[in-house]
């Protein structure tokens, strides 16, 4: 039993607490690209960019604050900065929708030409963050950092293993979920909300039944820039703000929408949590795990490890193949790609 | 002079040929008139013309003897025209009821009432008013389709095709339901492919050939006038 117990402390403090931790950030981004698609109709590359464009905007707000000696005491300032990045991403996004995509709206461009328009604007995101910030790593998270420390864990239950939850990880599963409860109750209850659902549903009956599209499309890019500064400021608090690692989440971020059924927000957040399981489960070294449920005495000799960490990309994108080929409209029924 | 008028209507999609020549269609409220002929006639297109969705260069459209021949669709349906399209006519991921709210969207007052009357015209609405549109029968999707238009209290409804792909028995419903939509006082304009059916039931008949007016007169007349019948109605 108390081995048992072992095993559970070990793998939900190297699994299971980080997956759902990763797993609500790859959701809220998910939640950002699936919400274009079914309003624009397009798939955004520029996405994970724009995550980077508004961590940037929150760490330099956080940055006036910490100057100014305003702090959130034990949690950390960013989340104090976080609407203002919001509001400066928002303002951004809708500038790159005027410029850019309104004209390819207005001359009825097939939605390819609006997806190789993002990755345009996701070079350019690119380029300003790098100017503006530098590409180098950097850590903004301040405040107190442990719920719950490993050794703390061991002494309240007797355990050999440690079960440490950081704080970043707990504030982004309660910021994650009421994102996520606002979101549902915006797009199920208010008005705008549904107009938006039966655009996305059958875009000529809304139209008929007097939609302004052009409303539509506005609200779409101001929730998606909320969600994707929300994401990129919880993916940096948790772990450490780096642009070229906002870029590679794309990849992962797209795997969730597709897993889940793009189009479908419930699937983005269920396709979030997938990616984040299998990345972190099949790059997990089980040798300490399986020791500990063996028999008494008995160590595996390998590290029990299915893949290196430095391949977990691979496994979104061995997913992302395989609900392509298996199940094109993945897990919640969305729109066939 | 009828209260919703196309006259001489001419013109197609875009810049493409011309569909209609020509072509007039009228009804008056509390009406229901009726537009058949082969396939190709042209009678979808002279009901979308009526409706705004195609470019004319002759002839006017008038309703209660305003022109709104320079109106939009969406501008139609705030002038108090209601239109079903033939497919695609509900949101298939949303709720029967959020379908009616849908069609209530540019109403600013309180449209529960009409959302009652509704459902007192298609009681099987009520009962399913939680089920998402995509997971009812045909018939039923039209009943949607048309409550949905209904939504803005119409003076003219407009139907493509109501009983295309459904089977006889509901479209002998869905037609019952059309004639208690036409007693409320509503001018109803619809095309039809089953075209002894919906001659029964019309007060007025439009029999178009090639996008021009062929036969024009009321349903029980066209049905006994033996060129009619023998051309179009299958002897």
């Amino acid at each position: 039993m108390h081995d048992i117990l072992n095993a559970l402390a070990l793998y939900s403090n190297y699994v299971i607490v980080p997956g759902l931790a990763y797993g609500s950030q790859l959701a809220l981004g998910a939640l950002g690209v699936t919400l274009i698609y079914s309003i624009l109709r397009f798939s955004n590359f520029a996405h994970g960019d724009t995550m980077a464009f508004g961590t940037m905007l929150t760490i330099a707000v956080t940055n006036v604050f910490l100057g100014w000696g305003i702090s959130a005491g034990p949690l950390p300032t960013a989340l104090l900065a976080l609407p203002f990045g919001i509001l400066g991403t928002v303002a951004f996004v809708l500038l790159t929708d005027r410029l850019v995509y309104r004209y390819y709206r207005k001359v009825k461009a097939a939605s390819i030409v609006l997806m190789m328009a993002s990755v345009g604007i996701m070079f350019i995101i690119n380029g300003i963050v790098r100017v503006a910030y530098g590409p180098a790593e950097r850590k903004f998270f301040d405040g107190e950092r442990f719920i719950i420390k490993a050794r703390a864990f061991k002494e309240m239950t007797g355990l050999d293993e440690g079960l440490a939850i950081r704080s970043t990880q707990a504030i982004t599963v309660v910021v994650a979920l009421v994102v996520m409860i606002a979101l549902f109750w915006f797009l199920q209850k208010s008005r705008t909300g549904k107009a938006m659902r039966a655009y996305s549903d059958n875009e000529d009956l809304a139209l008929l039944s007097g939609v302004n599209p052009d409303k539509v499309v506005m609200v779409a890019w101001i929730i998606a820039a909320a969600l994707a500064t929300i994401a990129g400021v919880l993916y940096g608090l948790d772990k450490s703000f780096k642009p070229f690692t906002y870029f590679q989440l794309l990849l992962p971020i797209f795997a969730s929408a597709i897993v889940g059924g793009i189009g479908n927000p419930i699937g983005a957040i269920a396709g979030g949590f997938v990616i984040a399981f299998s990345e972190m489960g099949v790059t997990y070294a089980y040798k300490r795990f399986l020791a500990y449920l063996g028999p008494d005495g008995w160590v595996p000799d390998s590290l029990m490890q299915l893949l290196s960490t430095d391949y977990k990309f691979a496994v979104s994108f061995v997913i992302l193949v395989l609900v392509l080929l298996v199940r094109p409209t993945g897990i919640f029924k969305g729109k066939v790609l | 002079m009828s209260y919703l008028i196309g006259e001489n209507m001419t013109g197609g999609y875009g810049k493409g040929a011309d569909i209609l020549h020509d072509c007039t269609i009228a009804v008056d409220k509390g009406e229901i008139a009726v537009i058949v002929g082969p396939n190709g006639a042209g009678k979808s297109t002279a009901m979308k013309a009526v409706f705004g969705m195609l470019s004319l260069h002759g002839g006017s459209v008038r309703l209660d003897g305003k022109d709104i021949g320079k109106l939009s669709p969406q501008a139609r349906v705030h002038a108090g025209m209601g239109f079903v399209p033939q497919n695609a006519n509900v949101f298939t991921s949303m709720t029967v009821q959020e379908n009616l709210e849908m069609g209530a969207y540019i109403r600013e007052d309180d449209f529960t009432g009409t959302m009652e009357k509704v459902f007192d015209l298609f009681p099987i609405l009520k009962e399913k008013r939680k089920q998402h549109a995509g997971e009812l029968s045909g018939g039923q999707r039209q009943q949607v389709a048309v409550g949905r238009a209904l939504m803005t209290k119409p003076k003219v409804l407009m139907l493509d095709e109501p009983t295309a792909g459904v089977s006889p028995i509901v479209m002998d419903e869905l037609f019952d339901r059309i004639i208690e939509v036409a007693r409320l006082g509503i001018a109803i304009l619809m095309v039809e492919q089953n075209a002894r059916q919906a001659l029964n039931i019309a007060d007025k008949g439009y029999v178009l050939v090639q996008g021009r007016n062929r036969f024009t007169d009321t349903g029980a007349a066209l049905l006994a006038n033996p060129e009619v019948r023998k051309s179009f109605l299958g002897g």
